[in-house]
């Protein structure tokens, strides 16, 4: 006979080891969403027990109490007490503690207790408390809780089995109606109270290291030493973007010729004619000059996560929390920022932490300013057709130099930003506590964080093949009908709608030296910036036969005057196109209005670098 | 109970030293002058393991206006700006 579904709830206080331990469960089985109307990522996965249970285990946000000062915090209140929308309440809760780190889960745990949901406190971690000489009396511990506890150890194969048997057992005897729900938000006298309640039950049942954890004092006496600590700061991020663009170089060029190859291979099977065209120049070429990225996706995301797991994100945000403040901005913008780099859906994502609204609004507000990764293919290709590959100063390459500098355009003018909002809108307002736990740190568990880097390589890959993909497509269409009439001389693209949106739009864009293919390029590159180049490569190609797009930045050598190329590159630093980006900003801030002004502010800046970048440089006889 | 912290005037965590050691005396959210509530500060204080009786330690100080401060708090670390631990009274 079949056993009905179990389902069960991960929660925990933030570093709980949570997440790991839900990797450990589930593996690779994960499906990733939204909970309906917010933002918060809905994690959820599935395993089998021993038993041959069904089981789906949701990874709820990390939270010390069930106040809900945060969307995040207000999911994990709601789903817990069976409130939130859409959901069921989960038949089995297991609250994760750190078992070196017990006070705050425990008094968490107290306050669970009162919703009356089945409860089991899992200790995770274990192996890393008893090296560090901290015993459990577990049977002793569950006798004063009132709760089923068990030991685990996520990170180890078989770690989970106690937990796994557990799970068969409680589930085999569930009473079909919970207990009372006597849960409501407690006074500061009650959190007091639980607070001492918990402290006592943990020196009744734990006996408290002897060694205490030496490794964490001398890694901090370094990283969070005032002066010290910024520079390994920058030497982390200077190796990170190394990596990302020096690293992943061979892969990307492996990935590039590969579908070179594919597109001459379709170009020499198949006949010349439109099926030829579509698939060479409009879903290969195009898709392709996406997926190329990948390499750098992966490995951004894997410096994150690790960073993460580590334990050092946190240390940055108190490295950088009093630096950022300058600028109107929170310490814990510092991982949404970073992520952004990435790109800026994750970043903006990612300002969930931030729990005070205004300071969120603004990092959200600056996150696509920083250079994200789609805007390396639209950089790379334009400096290396237009800046020579000199030294200068016998030891910087004048190319990288340009990149720099486009990075630190992106920055500067979002710190710039961020203090024109704090100076001008948001003047009544005093700054927001910074207020975080500094993990002790742990060795990164690998699969763990390989799961974490699939699960952003296939939300890119899934991007690529559907948004992406069918943008190729339209701009394909447009740039290869209606077709030229027999016998005329011009290129056929010269016939086309693209030809025709292009030069309608073209008199706005030519006081930044834009001509009419950038223009048609730009349009959709609304779906994703990388996109342009894709549409720039397919413009081109069309116009000058099929063999043009493989040598798209030679073209644009010989179309483009050098103040165009630099007026490119200023518009991208700004680049306000990107729908993605808009409907994510949309969504987080919940209001048309704010997406409008993001839209709206990034286009003047746009135009503004753009025009000044263009006259400077014609002005220079780079015209 | 006699303890040195009995006998050490009482001061607010948010102007102590890197290397301070001491007990929390009792939290006073509304001297404290930070942009939350006085209940909201001092839950989330309480959350975050801050209560009477706790063993304090400021371990690192940030660069600019030696803040934030990262404080050991009997087995963990949290990092706080002065402005909230001000709130916090030490001996």
């Amino acid at each position: 006979m079949e056993l009905p579904q179990l389902h069960l709830a991960l929660v925990g206080t933030p570093n709980s080891g949570k997440t790991s331990l839900f990797n450990a469960l589930t593996g690779s089985r994960q499906k990733v969403a939204n909970y309906p109307g917010v933002t918060v990522e809905r994690k959820e996965g599935f395993f089998v027990t021993p038993l041959g249970r069904q089981v789906s285990v949701v990874d709820l946000p990390g939270t010390y109490s069930l106040r809900g000062r945060s969307p995040d915090e207000e999911i994990t209140r709601d789903f817990v007490l069976g409130k939130a929308s859409g959901e069921t309440a989960p038949d089995l809760i297991l609250c994760v503690a750190d078992s070196t780190n017990l006070r705050l889960t425990i008094r968490l745990l107290l306050e669970l207790k009162r919703t009356g949901r089945p409860m089991v406190l899992v200790l995770n971690m274990f192996d890393i408390a008893s090296r560090r000489g901290i015993t459990v009396d577990v049977e002793r511990l569950a006798n004063e809780l009132g709760v089923p506890v068990v030991t685990s150890i996520a990170v180890r194969k078989g770690g989970t089995a106690d937990l796994l048997a557990l799970t068969d057992e409680i589930s085999a005897k569930l009473a079909a109606e919970p207990g009372e729900n006597n849960w409501r938000v407690l006074s500061v006298a009650e959190l007091r109270a639980t607070q001492r309640e918990a402290d006592r039950i943990i020196a009744d049942c734990v006996s408290l290291p002897s060694r205490p954890d030496t490794w964490t004092a001398r890694i901090d006496a370094i990283v969070l030493h005032p002066v010290g600590g910024l520079i390994v700061l920058a030497a982390i991020l200077f190796v990170m973007f190394q990596a990302v663009f020096a690293w992943a170089q061979p892969l990307m060029e492996l990935l590039n010729s590969g579908f070179d190859s594919l597109g001459e291979f379709v170009h020499a099977t198949l006949p010349a004619g439109l099926l030829q065209s579509f698939l060479q120049n409009g879903v290969i070429s195009g898709v392709g000059s996406v997926i190329v990225f990948l390499p750098q996706i992966i490995i951004i995301f894997l410096f994150i996560l690790l960073l993460e797991d580590f334990g050092y994100m946190a240390r940055a945000a108190f490295l950088m929390d009093r630096i950022m403040g300058g600028a109107g901005l929170h310490g814990r913008a510092f991982i949404p920022l970073l992520s952004s780099f990435a790109c800026a859906i994750p970043g903006i994502m990612a300002t969930r932490v931030i729990d005070n609204k205004r300071d969120r609004l603004t990092t959200i507000l600056i996150a696509p300013l920083m250079t994200c990764s789609a805007r390396i293919p639209v950089y790379t290709l334009i400096i290396s057709a237009f800046i020579p590959a000199k030294d200068v100063w016998g030891f910087i390459n004048l190319q990288g130099l340009v990149m720099f500098g486009l990075y630190a355009a992106g920055i500067i003018s979002a710190l710039a930003v961020s203090f024109l909002i704090k100076f001008f809108m948001l003047r009544d307002y005093a700054p927001a506590p910074f207020m975080l736990e500094l993990p002790d740190y742990k060795m990164p568990r690998l699969k763990s964080i390989a799961i974490g880097v699939y699960t952003r390589a296939k939300m890119f890959l899934h991007r690529a093949g559907t948004t992406i993909f069918s943008m190729m497509v339209l701009i394909w269409f447009l740039a290869s009908f209606p077709q030229p009439p027999v016998g005329a001389t011009e290129p056929a693209i010269d016939f086309s709608l693209a030809a025709i949106i292009g030069k309608a739009l073209a008199p706005l864009l030519a006081p930044v030296g834009f001509n009419w293919q950038i223009a048609v390029a730009l349009i959709p590159g609304m779906a994703a910036r990388e996109v342009a180049v894709a549409a720039l490569g397919t413009v081109y190609a069309i116009e000058g036969g099929k063999e043009a797009a493989e040598q798209i930045g030679q073209v644009l050598a010989t179309k483009w005057s050098l103040a165009t190329a630099l007026s490119m590159l200023a518009w991208y630093i700004f680049a306000p196109q990107c729908a993605s980006t808009l409907a994510v900003i949309r969504r987080e801030t919940g209001s048309w209005t704010w997406m409008a002004v993001t839209f709206a502010y990034m286009l003047v800046l746009a135009y503004a670098a753009s025009l000044l970048t263009y006259n400077v440089a014609v002005a220079f006889g780079a015209g | 109970m006699t303890d040195i912290h009995d006998t050490r005037p009482h001061m607010p965590l948010g102007l102590a030293q890197r290397g301070y050691t001491g007990v929390i005396q009792h939290l006073s959210a509304k001297d404290a002058g930070s942009a939350l509530s006085d209940i909201e500060l001092e839950s989330r204080l309480i959350e975050l393991g801050f209560v009477e009786g706790a063993r304090v330690e400021v371990l690192h100080e940030g660069l600019v206006g030696r803040d934030p401060i990262a404080v050991r708090v009997d087995s963990i670390t949290i990092a706080v700006r002065r402005r909230e631990a001000m709130a916090i009274i030490v001996a």
